[in-house]
């Protein structure tokens, strides 16, 4: 059941469009994460569900009843929203996780055992009477994901929570986000410009661009099928190549692509005009010269260490992006010049029908 | 030490008199600053937080008032509380009443600029942060308050240093009257036309005393409340 959604939604300022959403729904208990580089519009779109923000054009509806503007107290205060920056307010940090409470009037002795039990829950409990400008970056991230949460609200906004901290913390504070939410069955509208945030805790990613709306699915339909080459690129499926089906039949279409033909599956026809992509991780390099079935020769251009994998370019008549685990590379030594098998799947191969092209998309 | 012994002296000889010049200029300067900043610090917020067709020359008039020359604003309120003024049937002039309005005007701008400053030095989403844990209007606006209480502090102690230090306004609208409205400004300068020059540097250490024990007492607030 819809518990957001906005219809035709437009946000302009100073000529500038910054939000233009036909519609975008919020399903009760789903964790729904936008997805979008830096300026895609994901903080308007939460300013906007939160009523803090008035569009230019379009409604705001709440379990089906259009949001009136400016909207009542009582429907602000379903919702709640923690920042990038965790903004804590001057004081203790029992009194900011207070703060939600007491603005709704809650008694004193009613507050204190839920403001204690949600510092616990976020491993601050000891931390309870420390003034928040002494906390450190994680802790006081944590203290406003309390301060937020303790409120139980009906629909929790998260506007890139962790994108300010570091790397180990980000991944810990994450896993224990996801599992507080999932528990507490608390709906969730999480924006984040990070790929592997999204993936880790959406049940669905929209994907947002120049504040259009590109594509909405399962992470694995927007990972596997992405909807456009934008949309592709973004998911950093670096191989996107211009092909048309030249044979079709049983669910396999052959595509020619400059300098070869891959399989796929689909049931396009021939003749169909379409955009090849491959994700880098789904390319298997072998030794020397291709022996398995399917398998292409190519030659390795130039490669890229990364720490835990290495992204090597190959020329097999197009080209071609590999990632490689450090492990698999021990067997197949890398290095610019070096012939290697590439096998690619036809499980792996989605095709985007060319904008003007007839046919579907698969 | 003859200076000294001097000066002691002579505050003690008139120490009746010196307590109800003293307890005159807290009791104007005081409910000036009051006034001042229930005018000023909802006005302040108002301007930091609103963009309307006029703001711009609003707080261009805000800015230039911070400078405003006290005996200008003496004048002003002068010609508006005389006989012949358009308040004068008020019949305020050279009471301490008309010093404690012209007091407002001079103190309030002072208010007014400070607080706007220290709202919009404010993050910009700590507005929305307040907002979006679900604050009312007037709890937003308490919550501003709260957070930029360290600049509004600065904001009184500015606007009751200015007041009660200056002797311009006060003198023209109070016409320093012995016992009904002589603070201790316009008493240094009688004492200082008289020629009683040790009473009236006396006078001047005392008001100083003052200024430093008052800004001692808003700084300790100030600096306790932080973080």
């Amino acid at each position: 059941m819809s518990l957001l959604r906005l219809d035709d939604v437009l946000v302009r300022k100073e000529g500038r469009t910054l939000l233009d959403l036909p519609s975008l729904d919020v399903r009760e208990g789903e964790i729904h994460v936008v997805l979008g580089p830096t300026g895609a519009g994901k903080s308007t779109l939460l300013r906007v569900v939160n009523r803090l923000e008035r569009p230019s054009r379009g409604s705001v509806r709440w379990r089906g009843g259009i949001v009136p503007w400016p909207a009542p107290l009582e429907f602000r205060r379903r919702m709640t929203m923690v920042f990038q920056s965790p903004l804590l307010f001057s004081g203790t940090t029992f009194e900011n996780v207070a703060y939600g409470l007491r603005l709704r009037g809650e008694r004193e002795e009613a507050l204190a055992p839920k403001v204690d039990a949600m510092l616990r829950l976020f491993r601050i409990g000891h931390l309870a009477g420390q003034r928040a400008s002494t906390l450190s970056g994680g802790e006081a991230q944590r203290a406003a994901l309390a301060r937020a949460l303790v409120l139980r609200p009906e629909l929790l906004l998260l506007d890139e929570p962790l994108a300010a901290l570091d790397a180990r913390i980000r991944e810990r504070l994450l896993r224990e986000l996801r599992q507080i939410v999932r528990e507490g069955r608390i709906t969730c509208l999480y924006v984040t410009h990070e790929q592997a945030e999204a993936f880790a805790v959406a049940d669905r990613i929209s994907i947002l661009s120049e504040g259009r709306l590109l594509q909405v699915g399962t992470p694995e339909e927007v990972f596997y099928r992405p909807s456009g080459p934008a949309v592709a690129e973004f998911l950093q499926t670096s191989n996107i190549l211009t092909g048309e089906v030249v044979a079709a039949g049983g669910g396999i279409a052959k595509v020619r692509i400059p300098g070869g033909t891959l399989s796929a599956l689909s049931d396009l026809p021939p003749g169909s005009q379409v955009l090849v992509c491959v994700r880098p991780e789904e390319i298997l390099l072998t030794p020397g010269a291709g022996t398995a079935a399917g398998a292409i020769e190519g030659t390795v251009t130039s490669v890229l260490d990364q720490g835990s994998t290495l992204k090597a370019d190959v020329d097999c008549g197009f080209p071609l992006t590999a990632l490689v685990t450090r492990r698999a590379a021990r067997e197949v030594p890398l290095r610019a010049g070096t012939r290697v098998g590439v096998s690619v799947s036809p499980e792996a191969v989605h095709l985007i029908v060319k904008e003007g092209a007839a046919g579907s998309q698969t | 030490m003859t200076g000294i012994d001097e000066a002691l002296g002579a505050l003690l000889a008139m120490r009746q008199e010196l307590l109800g010049i003293l307890g005159l200029s807290l009791l104007v300067s005081g409910a000036a600053i009051v006034a001042a900043m229930a005018i000023g610090v909802p006005a302040g917020i108002f301007l930091g937080l609103h963009d309307f067709p006029g703001r711009r020359f609003l707080v261009t008039v805000v800015n230039t008032g911070m400078g405003l020359p006290p005996v200008v604003v003496g004048l002003v309120v002068f010609l508006l509380l005389a006989r012949a003024g358009p308040l004068g049937g008020l019949e305020l002039l050279y009471t301490p009443s008309a010093m404690i309005v012209a007091q407002v005007i001079i103190a309030t701008p002072l208010v007014v600029g400070i607080t706007l400053a220290a709202v919009q030095a404010l993050d910009p989403r700590v507005h929305l942060q307040i907002l979006s844990l679900g604050a009312s209007r007037r709890q937003y606006w308490w919550k501003l308050v709260q957070e930029a209480r360290l600049s509004l502090v600065a904001a009184l102690a500015a606007g009751f240093g200015s007041i009660v230090s200056e002797v311009g306004a006060v003198m023209m609208v109070g016409g320093n009257i012995k016992g009904q409205t002589r603070v201790m400004t316009t008493a240094i300068v009688l004492e200082t036309r008289q020629g009683n020059f040790t009473l009236a540097i006396a006078l001047g250490v005392l008001l100083l005393a003052l200024a430093l024990a008052l800004n001692w007492l808003f700084t300790s607030v100030q600096q306790r409340s932080k973080g």
